[in-house]
């Protein structure tokens, strides 16, 4: 057996051995699928019912407010305003919408008032402010001698229908689902790197305050240790998520057999969202999501996350080489941090909006964003000299932070004692 | 007698740091040798560049006639001063692999731990973790792991540190018996007596450059001053000082004697021995008379001190 499996070996083994890693893997799904049976429930926990006074003295918005669920409009127009106000904690009211008597509507529309205790909620104020708004312009049509009727018959509603170059039709929120995709997996490669780099960082901190590095090191390459670290650590964490997708997936039958869903009702929810005909349409969203490049995902997954999660890991095990316990570790921990949260608000933000747009473009080149952000965007279609450039750009940063990271590794595992600066690391490359 | 480590001007600089300047070694096969050197004189430096842990900026440094080549090492075995294990590892899992890393085949360490464990009496660790065991047992598996790959070469840098009197005795026995097999051994200590009691060659380091070499009995002979120790009976005390301070340098001196005897120490200069003896025979009777010899803590503290 050759030294370098020799090293994998045992750190996977250590890794699975690992008590917190048997109850992380096993207790995990079951704690999600928990949180989720939670959330599930809370959410078909009826909210209190807000209770909203209006004191409408124009008379003319009173009778606009529907009642909602979440909002009950009661009409106190007839009461005086101050009793109202002394009312509101003793009755246990949200809040008081004043309208004033005022003859001119443009005169009015700044003169209306919302008193509460607490501050309402944004798209509260929306609301209220569009159901004003739609009164007063209707009444002022009425004031010009405009007949409303007909305007509100002469208003056009348009909706655009999307259709590919090559003839077919698309679905409308089809984006947002390719997002879901795409920021699944970039989600995944990040998650993995943070989880994993550090457990690399913290078995290099280990075998440095045990002092075993010295007699390892005597025996191999400081290169062939540091490699066997990162891949070892990987392939536990490669059998931690296989695990989880196989007691996940089980889960997932267990609660809907449990819990009596059915599994199409996703997919005919969406399609009755988008309107009309929603057999025909479930049927454009399954060979839509049929169409996506999927074997270029999987493949492109694979490929930014091994590049990624060596990038990142070999720079986790230089950390943890110039350090000698994990506190230490932070100042240095922030800059790998930063670029993985970027990567993902980038995702997130810049990719939903404008798949193939500069920012986009660039940040999926950027080999320390690139796992992320490039993986968003491959749903959208990226062409092909893209992804091989992003690619060659990943591997080329790996094979340099690598060297790197293994110079800093060497030195660092052999020092004990004061907490490096950056100067002193920049100072171990020349060693 | 022919060496099995030959170390040429080895230079080691870190940044602005010289650790080591040209320092040059040859171990003889089959020595005890003794490296010696206060803190931070450069001896784990040298030790390190030995094990190919670091690599020497300039120089060169052979093995039983080779240049020092990553397959030496499974000639090597290290006991570096700073040890540990892993922790949560079985402590018979933790030999194999550490075997396995030099070039052992698994069956082969397998043999070779059964031997040791059962010369060591630690049979019955293999299944314990190495945290269920404390420091001397500790101390004891990494002496095996160290031993275990039957190396040529053995570099034990303050071995003795951590093990109870009885413990270090055993240890102190094993490393006698490895060199009678045919090892050599390069000892780097502090522990001044346990040089003199083991090591027939002696190196001494010190603000990165070698200051002394050679077998133990010519550094000290070099280092010898001429001066003895003389126990005598006299009842002219006044007599024999004014002969003796004629000729040679006195000092009251101090051992161990049954008798009531004048105890004074006596550098000779470039008198000899006879000519003290004929002194001292004139005026009493002579109850010791010892040559001082310089003890390794003296050349130490001499020669780091100068």
């Amino acid at each position: 057996m050759s030294i370098l499996t020799l090293i994998i070996k045992r750190e996977f083994i250590a890794k699975v051995r690992n008590k917190s890693f048997i109850v992380m893997t096993f207790l995990s799904p079951l704690l999600f699928v928990a949180l989720a049976a939670f959330v599930g429930y809370l959410s078909t926990l009826r909210s209190d019912v807000k209770k909203i006074m209006i004191h409408d003295e124009s008379n003319l918005f009173a009778n606009d407010f529907k009642q909602t669920d979440e909002y009950h409009y009661l009409d106190f127009s007839q009461m005086p305003l101050q009793a109202l106000k002394d009312s509101i904690v003793a009755e246990k009211y949200e809040g008081i919408l004043f309208i004033p008597k005022n003859a001119d509507n443009k005169e009015l529309s700044t003169k209306i008032q919302y008193i509460s205790n607490e501050s309402p909620s944004m798209s509260f104020i929306e609301d209220l402010q569009d159901i004003i708004g739609k009164k007063m312009t209707v009444d002022n049509f009425q004031k010009a001698g405009l007949d409303t009727l007909a305007i509100k018959n002469a208003q056009a509603k348009v909706n655009i229908n999307l259709t590919k170059v090559s003839g077919e039709e698309t679905v409308k929120g089809l984006n947002e689902i390719k997002v879901i995709i795409g920021g699944a997996f970039g989600y995944l490669i990040m998650m993995f790197i943070i989880i994993y780099g550090n457990m690399v960082m913290r078995s290099v901190i280990e075998e440095k305050t045990n002092r075993i590095i010295e007699i390892i090191i005597s025996s191999v390459k400081p290169f062939q240790l540091m490699m066997g670290k990162i891949i070892g650590t990987s392939l536990a964490g490669v059998l931690q998520f296989v695990i989880w997708a196989i007691v996940g997936t089980i889960l997932f039958f267990v609660a809907s057999l449990f819990f009596g869903m059915e599994m199409s009702t996703p997919t005919t929810e969406m399609a009755s969202a988008s309107g009309n005909n929603f057999a025909g349409t479930a049927q454009l969203y399954i060979s839509e999501l049929m169409n996506l490049p999927l074997g270029t995902l999987l493949s492109s997954f694979l490929i930014y996350f091994i590049g990624g999660y060596f990038l990142y890991s070999s720079i986790y095990a230089a950390i943890g080489a110039a350090v000698d316990n994990e506190t230490d570790s932070q100042q240095f921990l922030l800059p790998i941090i930063m670029p993985l949260m970027l990567g993902v608000y980038i995702g997130f933000f810049s990719v939903l909006s404008e798949p193939h747009g500069t920012i986009a473009t660039v940040f999926s080149m950027i080999p320390l964003t690139s796992p992320i952000v490039m993986l968003m965007r491959i749903p959208f279609g990226v062409p092909w000299w893209q992804i091989l450039i992003s690619v060659t750009i990943l591997f080329a940063t790996f094979f340099f932070v690598v060297w790197f990271a293994s110079k800093i590794y060497r030195v660092g595992i052999l020092m004990y004692g004061k907490k490096p600066t950056w100067k002193e690391l920049y100072k171990w490359l020349k060693y | 007698m022919s060496n099995i480590l030959e170390v040429n001007k080895v230079v080691k600089t870190y940044g602005d740091y010289t650790a080591l300047n040209e320092v040059s070694l040859s171990v003889p096969k089959g020595s005890i040798y003794g490296l010696l050197g206060p803190n931070g004189a450069g001896k784990t430096s040298l030790i390190r560049i030995i094990n190919q842990i670091t690599l020497p900026d300039s120089g060169t440094i052979l093995l039983d006639g080779e240049k020092l080549q990553p397959k030496h090492i499974q000639s090597i075995g290290y006991l570096p001063e700073e040890r540990g294990l892993y922790k949560s590892m079985k402590v018979g899992e933790q030999c194999l692999y550490l075997a396995q890393m030099k070039g052992l085949s698994k069956a082969e360490a397998k043999k070779q731990l059964e031997y040791w464990f059962d010369k060591l009496d630690i049979k019955g660790w293999w299944n314990k973790k190495i945290e269920e065991l404390s420091k001397g047992m500790a101390q004891k598996i990494q002496f095996v792991v160290t031993v275990l790959h039957q190396p040529k070469l053995l570099i034990f840098d303050e071995p003795f540190s951590g093990f109870d009197p009885v413990n270090a005795n055993l240890i102190k026995d094993e490393i006698l018996e490895l060199r009678e097999k045919g090892a050599t051994i390069i000892f780097s200590t502090h522990r001044m007596e346990s040089v003199e009691e083991l090591c027939d060659h002696i190196a001494l380091i010190h603000k990165s450059n070698k200051l002394i070499e050679g077998k133990l009995n010519d550094v000290k002979r070099a280092y010898r001053s001429n001066t003895f120790e003389v126990g005598i009976l006299t009842s002219n005390v006044e007599g024999l000082m004014y002969d003796l301070t004629q000729k040679f340098k006195v000092s009251p001196a101090s051992f161990k004697s049954l008798n009531e005897d004048l105890k004074l120490q006596i550098e000779l200069g470039t008198a000899n021995s006879n000519e003290l003896l004929h002194v001292l025979t004139q005026r009493g009777q002579v109850t010791h008379f010892v040559e001082k010899i310089p003890s390794v803590n003296d050349i130490f503290i001499q020669t780091v001190t100068q």
